[in-house]
């Protein structure tokens, strides 16, 4: 009966939704990857973004150091500049 | 044509990027509508599905040094889809969507079943719709689709067994939601 009743449920499930048959997609769809590859080529990466960033701020950091422990070094900074 | 495929395979994991780049093109022309038809069946959204594609192959794009040659592309390329279109099922509310455009189509006249009303058709749909993603895939591919329950383990990267629970489940689920409703199949 519960078997009988599995089978009831399925069926009706697939006159609800009946099986897919396109296989087909409507049109070439390379293009639009292509749009995607080279949208993400052109966007800078974040890995390479978030590098120097670290680079940057250790760079300013040691600077910053520097001016403090030295101050006689701010000219010769300014110079370099 | 084997010798030109499996060349075709191994510039897309180990060739330069000229080669992966040609390579990957090739696989894209060769599997795009296997990869379309996979989709649509889990999404039945012909728009939701073209999106999916490029998704699919931008992650396939990207996986390549996971690629194994050896358990071919068409596989893993499936495995890869099923993910996509399971991430855009649980990305949002799918109900609405399973209720449209191929679902509402009317069924072939022989195929109608006329003691299952429009009504009833129509309420079921959106029962399956508000059923777990997860539950939801396994059911279409093996109960909507009637792809053997080996393939479906396959895409879902899960044992043939597990696949029979989620089925059981989902069954269970869409049957207590339809009796909520005073629709007993």
């Amino acid at each position: 009966m519960k078997n009988h009743d599995e089978n009831g449920l399925q069926e009706q499930l697939r006159q609800a939704l009946p099986p897919v048959n396109a296989e087909l997609p409507p049109r070439d769809l390379w293009p639009m990857m292509q749009r995607r590859l080279n949208a993400k080529a052109e966007q800078p990466s974040a890995k390479a973004f978030s590098g120097w960033a670290v680079f940057d701020g250790a760079l300013l950091a040691g600077l910053v150091t520097l001016v403090v422990i030295f101050p006689a070094s701010i000219p010769l900074l300014l110079y370099y500049l | 044509m084997g010798n030109e495929v499996s060349d075709v395979l191994h510039d897309f994991r180990h060739g330069s990027a000229d080669r992966f780049e040609a390579a990957f093109e090739t696989l894209f022309q060769m599997h795009q509508r296997a990869v379309y038809g996979w989709i649509l069946r889990i999404t039945r959204n012909p728009a939701a599905a073209e999106e999916l594609v490029v998704e699919s192959f931008w992650r396939i794009h990207q996986a390549r040094t996971r690629f194994d040659p050896m358990q071919g592309f068409e596989g893993w390329a499936r495995r890869i889809a099923t993910r996509a279109a399971l991430d855009w099922l649980r990305s949002a509310k799918r109900e609405a969507v399973v209720s449209l455009e191929l679902c509402t189509e009317p069924a072939a006249p022989a195929s109608v079943d006329p003691a299952i009303n429009a009504e009833i058709r129509s309420k079921t749909a959106l029962a399956f719709g508000r059923l777990p993603p997860k539950l939801r895939i396994a059911a279409t591919l093996a109960v909507i689709e009637e792809l053997p329950h080996k393939e479906v383990a396959e895409a879902l990267g899960i044992s043939v067994t597990a696949v029979k629970v989620r089925i059981f489940r989902a069954l269970r689920l869409l049957r207590k939601d339809l009796e909520k409703q005073g629709i007993r199949p």
